[in-house]
């Protein structure tokens, strides 16, 4: 090696372009055998333009410098007993739920964004799969980190990546990047690239990482700065892909587009979860499900599908649906989860009187009507002694896998239900945009481990409750799940506070 | 094309098959704006259960912490097979009258709209 030093540009180009080669005995399909069975076009990969415009030598400078301050304050965090400045332990559980169902799909982009990098053709593409399959490895790893310190001090946390696996609202999550990884290589792409990352990545991340920053947890803040630029990376991935996708063959245009649709409809209904978050699990709220949902998908999603149209690009397919249902899905969520507390890894509640005027207050159309006497009375019960478990499992969608939880927009107080045969068989849906994914593709969807069959057919661990929960989930009964109001977390809460739990002033009241 | 796969005949396994619910099969019911109970529910039963024990003592177990459920006039009840209308008989099975494996029962109560008629 001589000691001459070269540009920026060229170090760029044989950091990039020049870590191809000409295959001279090999046939090209046989080494990249992914790249036409989904239909799509490639006619010339020299293209692509490469969205990071970084080389890898500066990518590892870079991340070990944000490493470097990331952990720094994660330390002070913890010296600093930080897990006792939060609003409140109530808050605590939409930490869990991240552990839980979001952190797990970090680690799925991953092992997603390295496969990717392996099969597609061109090499600046495979270049950037690889660096987003770092960063995503690099933000499985940091949360994990980050949100350690809180498993010392609360219940729920212990076994995040085998509950991943096995508890029955992870598999929403689950199923989800499940089902991107074992589509193609562009499917992936259009899945996570595009729509997640790029349409729907400020639904996710805005959220929790206000929400952190609104409730006094440093150490999900302190993360979430440190996966931004990364994050900033990834959309401008995801929107190339789009582009070098349209802009190489017009045969590509309807194929993307039903990717589009589909995962459009798949990561709302994912969202359902990032909603109840919002509205629910805050203690300090940071804005309305409903707000959020107008700010980064109806402008900033609609701005982008202007862009798109001049491709022939339209908006999602069932985005009209997922607009009328961001007045109800956050309270629909709930519900569900309210229902099934006794079969969470995490504590549910009912909102306090003042958070009930906050939510009629921010969703003026809904919730008074449909909501409120519903969690008036499920209050009702609970001041009664008799606090509401739901004692039978929910029927599920056999796509999303979400409980049949979510009503028709023409009449919010019905159940939405499609069904389809297929090969002699019935299955079963919550709405149009679950069902036209089924039937498009129903030899993969026959195959969905739904939770509740599973435990019906028997292989989660034995008939009982606490046979699936405890032995099967891992779940500590009577410690991470049931409701915050009586748990352990609450009375240890309390103590560190020197507060008075809820069910001890009525005793003292009586 | 009923899946986009690399092998043109890939066939996905039917993971829910009748044949693995050890002589049971899924039946759903959903009692109408009656979302306290926040999605229909699903039961594992033989398909030879009378249709009077699912509504005595099945449909009980799942519906009765609801006010309205002891109101419930029985004569009354609006029942739904698969999106059809359908007047169940008490005496038969649940096979014999085309409640198969994942059917969906949905059971409307005239009158009774939940908690302060908010379809709660």
């Amino acid at each position: 090696m001589s000691n001459r030093k070269i540009n920026m540009k060229e170090k760029y180009r044989l950091l990039t372009r020049d870590l191809d080669w000409e295959y001279s005995y090999r046939d090209y399909k046989e080494i990249f055998p992914q790249e036409e069975f989904e239909g799509i076009k490639i006619t010339d990969w020299s293209k692509w333009e490469d969205p990071f415009r970084l080389t890898m030598d500066a990518y590892w400078k870079y991340q070990a410098e944000k490493e470097k301050k990331l952990y720094a304050i994660l330390d002070a965090f913890a010296q600093n007993n930080g897990q006792q400045n939060v609003t409140d332990a109530r808050y605590v559980n939409a930490i869990k739920l991240f552990l839980t169902g979001i952190s797990p799909g970090e680690h799925q982009a991953a092992m997603g964004f390295g496969h990717v990098g392996r099969q597609l053709g061109g090499v600046g593409a495979r270049v950037a799969c690889q660096m987003q399959a770092i960063d995503e490895l690099r933000h499985v790893q940091t949360q994990i980190h980050a949100m350690s310190h809180y498993n010392k001090f609360f219940d729920g946390f212990q076994d995040f990546s085998h509950m991943h696996d096995r508890v029955w609202y992870l598999s929403v999550p689950k199923s989800f990047f499940d089902d991107a990884r074992t589509a193609g290589p562009f499917e992936y792409m259009v899945a996570i690239g595009f729509s997640f990352e790029y349409v729907l990545t400020n639904l996710l991340f805005v959220p929790f990482m206000s929400g952190a920053a609104y409730n006094g947890d440093m150490a999900t803040v302190t993360f979430g700065f440190s996966a931004q630029s990364d994050e900033a990376r990834h959309m401008t991935l995801g929107l190339e892909i789009i582009k070098f996708l349209l802009e190489q063959h017009p045969d590509n245009v309807p194929i993307v587009q039903r990717w589009i649709n589909k995962w459009f409809w798949r990561g709302t209904r994912m969202l359902a979860l990032v909603a109840m978050m919002m509205d629910y699990m805050l203690p300090n709220k940071v804005m309305s499900w409903q707000e959020a949902w107008e700010v980064y998908f109806e402008e900033a999603g609609g701005s982008l599908f202007k862009d798109l149209a001049r491709y022939g690009i339209e908006m999602p397919a069932y985005a009209k649906t997922a607009i009328a249902e961001k007045e109800h899905i956050s309270h629909q969520a709930w519900s569900i989860f309210y229902n099934y507390g006794h079969a969470a890894a995490f504590h549910t509640w009912m909102p306090t009187e003042k958070e009930m005027d906050w939510l009629s207050e921010k969703y003026p159309n809904t919730f008074d009507k449909y909501y409120r006497p519903r969690f008036e009375k499920w209050r009702e019960m609970e001041a009664a002694g008799e606090r509401f478990y739901n004692p039978t499992l929910p029927m599920l969608c056999q796509t999303c896998q979400i409980p049949m939880g979510f009503t028709d927009m023409e009449d919010p107080t019905s159940t939405f239900y499609r069904q389809s045969e297929y090969d002699g068989e019935r299955y079963n849906f919550c709405s149009d945009g679950c069902k036209d994914i089924f039937d498009h593709e129903p030899e993969k969807y026959v195959q969905a481990w739904l939770p509740v069959h599973q435990i019906y057919q028997g292989n989660c661990g034995g008939p009982s409750m606490e046979d699936v929960l405890g032995n099967y989930y891992k779940i500590n009964l009577g410690v991470d799940n049931m409701d915050f109001h009586g748990s352990p977390d609450e009375e240890r809460w309390n103590m560190w506070h020197n507060l008075e739990s809820a069910e001890n002033k009525l005793k003292r009241a009586s | 094309m009923s899946v986009a796969a690399i092998t043109p005949t890939y066939v996905g396994e039917r993971r829910d098959r009748v044949e693995n619910f050890h002589g049971n099969q899924i039946v759903y019911v959903g009692w109408d704006r009656h979302l306290m109970f926040c999605s229909p529910v699903a039961f594992a039963l033989p398909p030879e259960t009378p249709f009077s024990k699912l509504q005595d003592e099945i449909i009980p177990g799942a519906f009765s912490q609801h006010p309205d459920f002891a109101q419930i006039d029985w004569s009354a009840v609006v029942w739904h097979l698969n999106g059809a209308p359908f007047s169940p008989s008490r005496d038969k099975s649940l096979i014999e009258q085309g409640v198969d494996h994942k059917s969906i029962i949905r059971m409307a109560t005239p009158g009774l709209n939940g908690i302060k008629g908010s379809g709660s």
